[in-house]
């Protein structure tokens, strides 16, 4: 009779075997090589990066002290930002509705209608909002308008893409159940899917309109109303102290943002 | 009454799960359907609500043929066949009297359903049964708040909501505690005699089978090989039901053609 340790018993033990350890190797160095080629073939010009500490103080020295003579234009422009970032938010948030019902693959009609939702969500989501805003500045001319459209279009794809997602991870179980009852279609998705989706669908608006606060204060550079428009022109007659102002109000507007977001978050959720 | 006759159900290409069975259930019977897992039991009853669509046969629910039935006619045909789920199936989120609701929703408008002002006459019925069954004072509660006994009456109530003229069942035990598992069963049999509803259950326990129910149907791989009283379920019955493999059976019926 052997033991188990001289039958079975054995020492030599390896994550990788020789031939994947080589295919890691190669893989790294493929990749090292890539970041080197990325980095030689952009055009920077290195002066300009050591010399930049020095134009950062600079730049400081001139917007300090902030100027606050025009605060109350700049406040009453913010409130416009925050009402931009709000309507375009609630009218993004019903117009993903549809769209995330027909880009859901339990909940859409049929595959023309699945594909249609799809591309909704692909074109909104692929086009930055400065983008839309450009665009929009051109169609409705400069001013609030253009910023809401703009925002709302980005907001679709979002909203609608990650409660599309929420709508096909439903638990199946109850809408089987409601269907045995007899229920049409749309009493088993007011019934079995909506209550399942509802705390997704809080989450998303929530953090949404957060992240429009933030895009809502950009939009101003290309004319789509806002707060960037007196930072746009404050910068460019080098009214470097307002624009500290307006720097500051902005961040000012986003932790305020931050905080009601996480109020909300706590007491709907 | 229910008279299921030839049906085959199979998935794609494969092995039919019901091979050409027959069925019939008179008057207000409990009846319980046995047998090892995949022996077709879930199908057969899924297929009766044709939340399983089966390949051919009939299914005639009092004089009513089922298995044609499309869109509306379905839905209305739906109404009448309550069913119990193994897993409860409620809406976690909704409150008991929205999930017992939720068993009026072929019958009532989908403004009521939507602004949850059911008729008067739903809201005493869903009183009157979740007083029978015990779960009337959480009719507010939301339905994940309840323990796993009290979700399955949830489950009972709103398939009796359908006022159905018959009740299926599928596993309704097996995922609770052996006592509150005789409590529903209990509960199932006295309902069913109350009601004077035709009652189909799937069970893995055959002594609960025994106590509870009228006749015991047994299946193997897609056929019903015992069909009789409790009383006749012997030894030698359980290991028949019990026993084989889906090869084996099938080698059986070559050598039977052949």
């Amino acid at each position: 009779m052997s033991t188990i340790a001289e039958k079975f018993g054995r020492e030599d033990w390896a994550r990788f075997t020789p031939k994947q350890r080589l295919q890691r190797y190669a893989v790294f160095a493929f990749s090292a090589l890539t970041l080197g080629w990325a980095i030689s073939s952009i055009d920077v010009i290195w002066p300009w990066v050591w010399d930049a500490p020095e134009q950062m103080a600079d730049l400081f020295g001139r917007m300090y002290p902030p100027d606050a003579r025009n605060l109350k234009t700049i406040l009453s422009v913010l409130l416009e930002t925050v009402n931009i970032a709000t309507f375009a938010t609630v009218l993004g948030v019903l117009l993903s509705l549809p769209v995330a019902y027909l880009a859901a693959q339990n909940t859409t009609p049929n595959r023309a209608t699945l594909w249609l939702g799809r591309l909704i969500l692909v074109t909104s989501r692929s086009v930055n909002t400065i983008i839309w805003a450009l665009l929009f500045v051109a169609i409705f001319g400069p001013g609030v308008v253009a910023g809401i459209l703009a925002i709302m279009f980005r907001s679709i794809g979002f909203i609608g893409k990650l409660l599309g997602e929420a709508i096909e991870e439903i638990d199946k179980r109850p809408v089987e159940a409601l269907e045995a009852t007899g229920a049409s279609r749309f009493k088993v998705i007011v019934y079995a899917i909506v209550p399942q989706v509802i705390p997704t669908f809080w989450a998303v608006a929530i953090l949404r309109w957060d992240i429009n606060l933030r895009e809502s204060t950009v939009l101003g550079l290309v004319g789509a109303g806002g707060i960037g428009i007196v930072l746009q022109g404050a910068i460019d007659t080098f009214n470097w102290p307002e624009a500290a102002t307006v720097l500051l109000a902005i961040i000012a507007l986003v932790v305020i943002g931050e905080f009601i977001a996480a109020f909300l978050r706590s007491r709907i959720l | 009454m229910l008279k299921i006759t030839n049906l085959v159900k199979r998935y794609g290409n494969g092995e039919p799960v019901l091979k050409d069975l027959d069925l019939m259930i008179e008057g207000e019977s409990v009846v319980s359907i046995i047998g090892s897992s995949g022996a077709g039991k879930s199908t057969l009853l899924r297929c009766i609500n044709r939340l399983v669509e089966p390949t051919s046969g009939s299914i005639e629910l009092n004089g009513n043929e089922l298995t044609k039935l499309k869109g509306r006619q379905l839905r209305t045909a739906r109404r009448k066949i309550g069913m119990v789920f193994q897993g409860f199936n409620l809406v976690d989120r909704l409150t008991v009297m929205e999930n017992v609701q939720s068993g009026r929703l072929g019958y009532i408008s989908t403004w009521a359903a939507v602004t949850r002002s059911y008729p008067k006459e739903d809201i005493r019925r869903a009183f009157e049964l979740m007083e029978r069954v015990g779960i009337a004072h959480y009719a507010n509660k939301r339905a994940d708040e309840l323990s796993g006994g009290e979700r399955q009456r949830v489950g009972v109530v709103r398939a009796l909501m359908q006022n159905p003229e018959i009740l299926l069942a599928d596993e309704p035990t097996a995922s609770l505690d052996p006592k509150t598992s005789e409590q529903i069963m209990e509960l199932l049999r006295n309902l069913a005699a109350e009601l004077k509803l035709p009652v189909l259950i799937n069970i893995h326990n055959v002594t609960e089978a025994k106590i509870y129910t009228d006749r015991i149907v047994g299946m193997r791989y897609g056929r019903i090989i015992f069909d009789d009283k409790p009383d006749a379920l012997d030894k030698e019955a359980m290991d028949k039901i019990y026993s084989g493999n889906p090869q084996a059976d099938r080698n059986q019926n070559m050598l039977e053609t052949a």
